[in-house]
């Protein structure tokens, strides 16, 4: 071990860590809005990775989508889980007596943004555009998943424990898991680079793609900050965070903020689904570890700070660089037992609280 | 009761049950075999095929479900499958009970004496490794790093390529690493193996994934030759790998590149016609390895159930235990994936005429005489 290989492993290690920022940054954001321990965060990232190839290369030969127009499989689940949404919607409505005017108003505007995407996909076959514009039409498809999900699984439980809520969780991964497969398959699948330069700085090699993500990384950070801080909107979801029931009273709708934030949630996991996907070759099930390691650096800050979260993330990232190079065979059991000192510290810190 | 008898009687067709994974996570393994038998023929020996193909769905739960469901409701006279290892393991135990043969379709290990009933299709790894580490010795390679999954998969080859190599006197394995399919990244492994620089690395992975560390070897510079396993050799490699796969090494049974074997190839015949059928079924280069293992399962059938036929009906104990005896004495037979010679302490079947070495030369398989 020399410093050559000391910096080339710490960068393998930051650029990683800069990945699992944005899924550690989602995880903090979901919880401290819904309560809601979001474990199927990394979902969203093999469904942009996924989304982009499959926008690239057209489906596997001979599978239903490419029989049918050859669109990515998200397009069509996109509709299909609106339209579930609908019907949900439609028959609570008329439950509670709504009009009928009433109920087509609320369908329009849950069919809007799904319609509008699959029809662009339909009609103008985006398997031709140049890459930028494919990366950004996999985020308008992926990201629109989120509000729904929040819609069919959180919103009926909004007020349940946050247990109950962790529970709806491990559900919601297994159903996206399931859905990947059915409309990925099983094959694995990479994606072209974004920038193929190259920069050479001493030993280090740093890639154009590695560049990408840093920039990506911190222009999302600021972003963020930039919502959070100066907007109203982000100044509502943060008094959402701070109490609900508070929230409610000034107007604020928090089951609009449990959509808006899982909507920011599966818009991160898909821009880091397009960060990861020239690197590494993305299966349907590969999210859940990526999403595991962000919700392991989420930990760090308590699941409750944005700065903490992200130094854990770079932690994560350069302690699994160091251990694939000393131990490789225990990677992962080097990085998932970390989060034990890691509580205890934490728990040492600050004793019990039982707010929830 | 005594209709049902009656039924039975009557009908002497030979039944075979099908258990693959034509769903879940090896469900790229599964669908390639169910589409082969797909093409089977209708009859063996004059006698009537009656196929019943079930999904287990990966999982071993499901797989012994099915495969008790065709041993004691439908009387199968042979279980085929499963393409996944634990599966197929689970569905040994229900064989051994039924005393029924079971053809794997996984080069699944099983302790000595749980597998009486059981043949393997697939073959194993030591015979792959066996021809790899010829192919080491003809380019003069005396040390190999290996980089593998940290699986059953990974274990096994390293073992048996340790195995294998100490007693042809190949190359030694000088570094060890291994990686999870869901890795980001592979850097830190590369670098230690292009440090240790040994002069081949052995990549254990499969299908799609096996690209990842390949190109992980390449992208530290790594200038010396990649050889990569038989469940790497499928069109995926290529795909994902695109030019960082040049020039390495795949082993792989004769049945994926037929034209280019030499005429003394004893599967080229078979491997041929494997692939003219497949492929005319479904699509030109859609030819893979699973897809023989179930053409050779339906070769298999057609040498030893006429032997079985003489000791007894159909569906009767007699000829399902004539089955086991005769796929044990069936001698050298030569398969579309090489040649077999089944005996009763030897249910693996491959000799090591079956490894083929393959290179990869502009995005395509060339075969290395």
């Amino acid at each position: 071990m020399d410093f050559s290989i000391a910096s080339i492993l710490t960068l393998d290690g930051v650029t990683n860590g800069a990945i699992y920022a944005l899924l550690a940054l989602a995880t903090v954001l979901v919880f401290a809005i819904t309560r809601v321990i979001f474990i199927a965060q990394g979902e969203f990232v093999a469904y942009g990775a996924i989304t982009l190839a499959m926008l690239q290369n057209g489906n596997p030969v001979g599978s239903f989508w490419q029989r049918h127009g050859d669109l990515p499989g998200t397009v069509w689940l996109l509709l299909a889980v609106a339209l579930i949404a609908v019907v949900v919607d439609s028959v609570r409505g008329s439950g509670r007596g709504l009009g009928a005017d009433q109920l087509l108003k609320d369908a329009a505007k849950t069919l809007a943004v799904p319609v509008l995407v699959f029809a662009v996909a339909w009609f103008a076959g985006p398997r031709g555009w140049p890459l930028w514009a494919q990366s950004l039409f996999t985020l308008a498809v992926v990201t629109p998943l989120g509000p729904l999900v929040y819609r069919l699984a959180y919103e009926p439980v909004a007020d349940a424990s946050v247990l109950v809520l962790l529970i709806v969780s491990v559900g919601v991964h297994f159903a996206l898991t399931g859905l990947g497969l059915v409309f990925f398959g099983a094959e694995g699948f990479r994606n072209p680079s974004f920038w193929d330069e190259r920069f050479q700085i001493g030993a280090m090699t740093v890639s154009g793609q590695a560049i990408i993500i840093f920039i990506a990384s911190i222009a999302l950070m600021a972003a963020l900050f930039v919502f959070f801080e100066l907007t109203l909107r982000g100044k509502a979801l943060r008094a959402t965070a701070v109490n609900r029931l508070g929230a409610r009273l000034m107007g604020i709708s928090t089951s609009g903020a449990g959509k808006l934030t899982l909507g920011l949630a599966a818009f991160m996991g898909a821009l880091s689904g397009l960060l990861i996907g020239p690197t590494t070759t993305v299966f349907y099930d590969s999210g859940f570890l990526i999403g595991l390691k962000g919700f392991v650096a989420a930990i760090f800050g308590g699941l409750a700070s944005y700065p903490a979260a992200v130094l854990g993330a770079l932690f994560v990232g350069v302690l699994e660089s160091f251990g694939s190079f000393w131990a490789s065979a225990f990677k992962e059991v080097i990085v998932f037992t970390v989060i034990i000192p890691v509580l205890l510290w934490r728990s040492f810190l600050h004793g019990h609280d039982d707010e929830e | 009761m005594a209709a049902l008898f009656a039924a039975g009687a009557a009908q002497a067709d030979i039944t075979i049950g099908v258990v693959l994974p034509l769903t879940g996570p090896g469900n790229g393994l599964g669908i390639p075999v169910n589409n082969y038998i797909k093409l089977w023929p209708t009859s063996i020996a004059g006698e009537k095929l009656n196929v019943i193909v079930l999904d287990d769905a990966s999982d071993p739960t499901k797989g012994v479900q099915n495969a008790k469901k065709l041993v004691t409701e439908d009387k199968v006279d042979v279980l085929v499958g499963s393409a996944v290892t634990p599966v197929a393991i689970a569905m040994a135990g229900v064989a051994a009970e039924a005393q029924t043969v079971q053809l794997m379709m996984s080069p699944a290990n099983l302790p000595a004496g749980k597998d009486t009933w059981s043949f393997r299709l697939p073959q194993s790894n030591a015979v792959m490794a066996h021809a790899l580490i010829e192919h080491m010795k003809k380019k003069g390679i005396k040390q190999i790093g290996f980089l593998g999954y940290t699986d059953a998969y990974g274990e096994g080859w390293l073992n048996d390529f340790k195995a294998e190599s100490a007693k042809l006197g190949g190359p030694q394995i000088v570094a060890v690493e291994r990686f999870a399919r869901p890795d980001t990244s592979v850097t830190a492994q590369a670098l230690k193996l292009v440090s240790a620089n040994p002069p081949a690395i052995l990549v254990v992975a499969s299908g799609s994934g096996a690209a990842m560390p390949h190109k992980g070897l390449i992208e530290r510079g790594y200038k010396g030759t990649i050889y990569q396993t038989h469940a790497a050799a499928s069109r995926d490699l290529v795909r994902i790998g695109g030019k960082d796969v040049e020039g390495s090494f795949v082993v792989s049974g004769p049945a994926v590149a037929p034209e280019q074997l030499p005429d003394s190839h004893p599967s080229k015949k078979l491997a041929l016609d494997f692939v003219q059928k497949y492929e005319k079924a479904y699509g030109a280069g859609s030819r893979n390895q699973f897809g023989a293992h179930g053409y050779d399962a339906a070769i298999v059938l057609e040498k030893v159930v006429p032997v079985a036929l003489k000791a007894g009906k159909p569906g009767t104990q007699a000829f399902r235990s004539a089955l086991r005896d005769a796929i044990e004495n069936m001698g050298r037979t030569v398969l579309s994936q090489g040649v077999v010679t089944y005996s009763k302490d030897n249910h693996w079947g491959f000799t090591t005429e079956t490894g083929v070495i393959l290179k990869v030369v502009k995005g395509e398989w060339d075969v290395e005489n």
